[in-house]
């Protein structure tokens, strides 16, 4: 696992040495006296597209965040491209990460979050060229040329000077989404990227993101949209509390699932 | 039915508000009494506020008056917003010194912390920058370090820069965490996060109460008169104690101060205008003399 990638090279320049994109061995997280995580074991490999599903409150959101490092972790060990998530081990001992890499890392991992969280003093395209620009430091010109590219790719060209308020849900998710490509990420990240979605607005982010999936983005999405799971998805892990209760193809976990616990979470949501 | 009749514009009779006449009479009356009152009193002055009004005298007093707010205001939001910056920081060191600071300014009257930088010189008669018990390395006389304006300056922006950082702070809460998460999860660090993402979206909260702050800032210069420093306020009490016209030339003073609020009230308008671009406010800035139309 050491330093495979650890010049941080190429986007998918890692896909060919089998290191998968996401590994995650016995992860622990606790809330106070609440274990929202009670040993996640996770692999996703470059090119793959990971759907995890189950019941609110399963811990599927916090896996996610910490992936990015939003959520420490208390226990176990969580590596995204063959680097530790958080830390560096250094003859045996691990060592907290400097912001300064935190923030590396987190620059090649895209994040599309429930509630959008786009910035709302910016319009659509400041929106999309804030980080190219403060944290890589692009070329402005390059980085404006690149942004509207991305708005059209979502369908949005035309609106590249609306405020996040004048724009719809679906439309702003699709601006978030857009945000996190301009930064040209190795991996995606998206945390239930539908649910605050009126119902025939969901159709247009899924679209974007089936698009994003075809071209061989490797993806970690959160969702309770079981049909695009099952139509995506390379892999489904389904979780509760806190623990994977079945993992596998999504023909095998969304059509014949082995546990009763998936049996009747699926029985409810279908 | 009557087919034209649902596509007919709606011509209701509005509710009425006899209510309302009837307190505008009230009021009439009482703005009526006022000005007989203010007008037939000749201990007011009339002849000698007007005569007084646009003399060299008060407008220098003025113009300390805006200088000194415009300085203390300046050092106010600068320091209020490192403070609360730093109060809002991970680092323990900071986040101590802020609190630290914060209750020694806020639990201090003004009067004494301007009466205190003018009086420094009695207190320590040179100033020097060294290693403490050891070498110096430059040193002057503390009149000249510090004089009067520096003195006016530094006691009511070290004490507003307290109060400042606690409106910053509130405005800092008011942003989303969302937000903060997002540019933390595109890869940008605390200090880009705070200044490009957070900061902006607080202002929408902070400038209202730092209008308020600033106009509360006008009246309190006039303070500094304790250390016989110059402005309108000083500038009127050195007049009246010679003429001893003191009503008329304390009306002089309260009309300059009532017009430059009003002037401020209007630039706070467009500030708050500023700020949020797509209105996304729920108290609406409203004119400052705005009809209110639409719920009549």
């Amino acid at each position: 696992m050491d330093g495979a990638a650890a010049d941080g090279t190429a986007a998918d320049g890692t896909a060919a040495d089998g290191t998968p994109m996401v590994l995650a061995e016995n992860v622990r997280r606790s809330f106070g006296q609440h274990e929202v995580l009670r040993g996640i074991d996770l692999r996703v490999e470059p090119g793959e597209v990971l759907c995890l599903i189950g019941p609110s409150g399963s811990g599927k959101t916090t896996m996610l965040r910490c992936v990015n490092h939003l959520e420490k972790i208390d226990s176990g060990r969580l590596w995204v491209d063959g680097e530790l998530v958080g830390y560096r081990e250094q003859r045996g001992r691990l060592y907290e990460l400097r912001e300064r890499e935190v923030c590396r890392r987190r620059a090649d991992i895209g994040m599309v979050f429930q509630r959008f969280n786009l910035f709302a003093h910016m319009t659509a395209l400041e929106n999309i060229m804030e980080a190219p620009l403060r944290v890589r430091r692009e070329k402005r010109s390059e980085v404006e040329e690149r942004a509207r590219g991305l708005l059209d790719r979502v369908g949005l060209g035309s609106r590249c000077d609306a405020y996040p308020s004048q724009l719809s849900g679906g439309q702003q998710q699709r601006v978030a989404i857009a945000r996190a490509l301009a930064m040209r990420p190795k991996l995606m990240l998206f945390d239930e990227p539908t649910s605050a979605l009126d119902p025939e607005l969901v159709g247009e982010v899924l679209d974007i993101m089936r698009g994003l999936a075809a071209e061989g983005m490797t993806m970690l999405v959160v969702t309770h949209e079981m049909g695009f799971a099952r139509e995506v998805a390379d892999a489904v892990v389904f979780m509760d509390g806190g623990v994977v209760v079945e993992s596998g193809p999504p023909s095998q976990v969304l059509v014949d699932p082995q546990q009763e616990r998936t049996r009747s979470f699926l029985a409810k949501v279908l | 039915m009557d087919a034209g009749a649902k596509d007919d514009v709606i011509r209701a009779i509005p509710v009425r508000h006899p209510g309302r006449w009837a307190s505008i009479a009230v009021l009439a009356v009482l703005a009526a009494m006022l000005a007989h009152a203010l007008v037939t009193n000749d201990a007011f002055g009339w002849d000698i506020v007007w005569k007084y009004l646009f003399s060299e005298q008060i407008l220098r007093g003025l113009w300390a008056t805006l200088y000194l707010t415009v300085y203390a205001m300046a050092v106010g939001v600068v320091g209020g917003v490192l403070i609360a910056v730093m109060r809002l920081s991970p680092n323990p060191v900071l986040r101590g010194s802020s609190w630290l600071y914060t209750w020694f300014f806020r639990g201090t009257p003004v009067m004494i912390q301007i009466l205190f930088w003018a009086t420094i010189g009695a207190l320590y008669p040179r100033l020097s920058i060294g290693i403490p018990f050891g070498p110096e390395f430059a040193s002057g006389d503390s009149n000249t370090l510090v004089p009067l304006l520096g003195a006016a300056v530094l006691g009511l922006g070290l004490n507003e820069a307290a109060y400042m950082a606690e409106i910053v702070r509130a405005g800092v809460g008011a942003v989303d965490v969302g937000q903060t998460e997002a540019a933390h999860a595109l890869g940008m660090n605390q200090a880009q996060t705070m200044r490009r993402i957070v900061l902006p979206q607080a202002m929408r909260v902070i400038i209202p109460p730092t209008g308020n702050e600033t106009i509360s800032m006008l009246k309190t210069t006039s303070l500094v008169s304790v250390i016989a420093y110059t402005e309108l306020l000083y500038a009127a009490q050195i007049i009246y104690s010679r003429n001893y016209q003191t009503i008329p030339l304390l009306m002089v003073a309260a009309i300059w101060y009532l017009a430059v609020t009003s002037v401020l009230s209007v630039g706070q308008y467009f500030l708050e205008r500023h700020y949020d671009p797509a209105g996304r406010s729920r108290v609406t800035p409203g004119r400052p003399m705005q009809r209110d139309e639409g719920r009549r």
